[in-house]
């Protein structure tokens, strides 16, 4: 966080309980104006949640919040009046064309027709969506159907841009025409706070972001810190084949910092990944393939929340 | 109404939960710009029911059927008599198209109200602009009906015109209630469950027939029911029987819409801003 910026948002001790269910236990962050940041974590992790606090659509249970410098409990029209919102689902009008989708939404705010229509077109032309204006909603492919939700949220010309797992659901190429729209934004100076369980996608975005599990955050910080913190620089993936994969793993054992035995490869996890390969080699260990690469935010993100599935 | 005022908890009068940005026509304008496209030849299509019950029931079976007595000993064409309890149901089921079915779709399938509601509008806002609109179209059946009727010479006295804001209160009840029902239903099975009640209230109300002809006991059942006080206070004004009795039925009318004006609030709140 850049010193003397007063934060966006400020949140201590954030807690959300369902009835028995505590959906956030005790989040604490702040976003400075500009920043894009980021919410990772698995499924039920608590993301969303947080998402809906932050968009002053849910009370919180306990903590402070404090967004744009007001209380969503005691202002949420005039919080919510400077938010653009990217839902998790698209909930893009149906009985509404493009260009209407973006006019209606806009009046919902309170902002003249005059207004409204104008920044539709201009929106239109920076969601590249100008041909499609007069599209039914049904017609736009799921990419179009993202950047007319994004182009949608913009309407009121938020301070704070607030998007649900962006790019679920899209094939690669309308990911980085997308992020490439977001980039944009962020050089415009718009505050991103996005969640998302890409951890490309966060690396590609986020200056700063929170691994979240179980409600509470497991770590803190901008993506190359977050590896360096908790990863080594390079991986080696080594397979043995199946049969083989957990013996070779406390054979190596001491090659890295750590080493992870998955059943389908290993994971040695260390400064120099030649180095390590060099190594296993000479002790007799043949790969059946092995692979030196660089740690990465998904590396981190696995270690912190584990491997297990949750659903 | 009082009753609107004690829903603002003052904890949360300003809060996530802020009632109204009083733009509730934002609601209403969403409507009419959806209705310029698809939706335009459904909304004609329901000014037709009314008039073809009358086609075959006033026409066809009035003809057997010969005079009605009205409570004040007049006797009326049977046309002149159904013609009003038709308006007073398709009110209602105009009403409750819109605020059930229309609005079970935006809120289940289409999520209009998460969007909505994810702006500076407030649940107010949403409750009062879809009842707005149903009102609308309501207004405009209503209104083509009574040209009708006035062609066919089914309205006795010069009080007929006040059918028009008669019909928009009564439709203003339906949808209301309506709106705040289909909140709690999730799937279609249970939307049958409001045709399910609405065709016994159409059937029974004196719509077709005076209630005189059941037992006192279904009487006094009849007359709890809404519907029939649509159709009574519709029927007095189309006929000119004029009787204080229709303050009643206007009062009944008047509680229903602030309750029903506070349960759809309440239960929109609870859905999306929890």
């Amino acid at each position: 966080m850049p010193n003397g910026v007063a934060p966006v948002i400020r949140a201590a001790g954030l807690r959300k309980v369902y009835g028995s269910t505590v959906a956030v236990d005790d989040v604490s962050f702040e976003v400075a104006p500009g920043e894009a940041f980021g919410l990772l974590g698995p499924n039920g992790a608590g993301k969303s949640t947080t998402m809906r606090m932050l968009g002053a659509v849910s009370a919180r249970s306990g903590g402070s919040l404090e967004i744009l410098g007001r209380d969503p409990d005691r202002q949420g029209p005039e919080i919510r009046a400077q938010l653009g919102v990217v839902p998790q689902l698209d909930n893009l009008d149906t009985e509404l064309s493009a260009r209407e989708n973006l006019i209606v939404y806009g009046r919902y705010f309170g902002l003249p027709h005059a207004v409204v229509a104008a920044r539709a077109d201009e929106l239109l032309g920076f969601a590249q969506l100008e041909d499609k204006a007069k599209a039914a909603i049904d017609d736009l492919s799921g990419g179009m159907k993202r950047r007319l939700t994004i182009a949608r949220a913009l309407i009121n010309e938020p301070r704070i841009l607030l998007l649900d797992e962006p790019t679920t659901g899209l094939d690669p190429q309308a990911r980085h025409i997308l992020w490439d729209r977001l980039f944009r934004l962020k050089e415009q100076g718009t505050t991103l706070v996005l969640t998302t369980h890409y951890m490309d996608e966060a690396e590609q975005l986020c200056d700063r972001l929170i691994v979240v599990d179980h409600g509470r955050i497991m770590a803190e910080g901008t993506p190359a810190g977050l590896i360096r913190e908790h990863s080594t620089r390079e991986v080696l993936e080594v397979r043995f084949g199946s049969e083989r994969n957990a013996e070779a793993a406390v054979a190596l054992a001491d090659l890295g910092e750590r080493v992870e035995p998955l059943p389908d490869r290993v994971l040695v996890y260390a400064e120099n990944g030649e180095h390590v390969l060099a190594e296993v080699l000479r002790r007799g260990w043949d790969p059946v393939t092995s692979l030196v690469r660089r740690s990465s935010l998904e590396d981190v993100f696995l270690r912190l929340t584990g491997r297990s599935l949750i659903e | 109404m009082t009753s609107l005022s004690e829903l603002r908890a003052p904890k949360e009068a300003r809060g996530v939960g802020a009632l109204s940005s009083g733009n509730a026509y934002a609601v209403f304008n969403r409507n009419l710009v959806g209705a310029r496209g698809t939706n335009l030849w459904v909304m004609v299509s329901g000014f037709f029911e009314p008039v073809f019950y009358l086609l075959s029931l006033g026409a066809g079976l009035g003809g057997l059927i010969g005079a009605v007595e009205l409570p004040d000993g007049r006797a009326v064409s049977y046309a002149a008599f159904i013609a009003p309890g038709l308006l007073a149901a398709a009110a209602m089921t105009g009403a409750i198209a819109d605020a059930a079915w229309n609005v079970f779709f935006k809120m289940r399938f289409m999520r209009v109200y998460d969007a909505m509601l994810a702006t500076s509008l407030g649940p107010l806002d949403v409750a009062l602009g879809e009842m707005a609109w149903a009102l609308f179209r309501g207004g405009l059946y209503g209104t083509a009906f009574l040209v009708v009727m006035q062609l066919a010479g089914l309205n006795l006295s010069w009080t007929a015109i006040l059918a028009i804001p008669a019909a928009l209160v009564v439709a203003f009840g339906f949808a209301s209630v309506a709106m705040g029902i289909t909140s709690y239903l999730r799937s279609f099975q249970q939307m049958d469950w409001i045709a399910f009640v609405m065709l016994p209230m159409y059937m029974l109300s004196g719509t077709f027939f005076p209630i005189s002809q059941y037992p006192d006991w279904v009487q006094w059942i009849v007359m709890a029911f809404p519907l029939w006080h649509g159709t009574e206070l519709i029927r007095g004004l189309t006929t000119g029987a004029l009787d204080w009795s229709m303050l009643i039925h206007v009062g009944y009318f008047a509680v229903m819409i602030a309750l029903g004006i506070v349960f759809a609030t309440r239960r929109l709140r609870a859905l999306f801003l929890s």
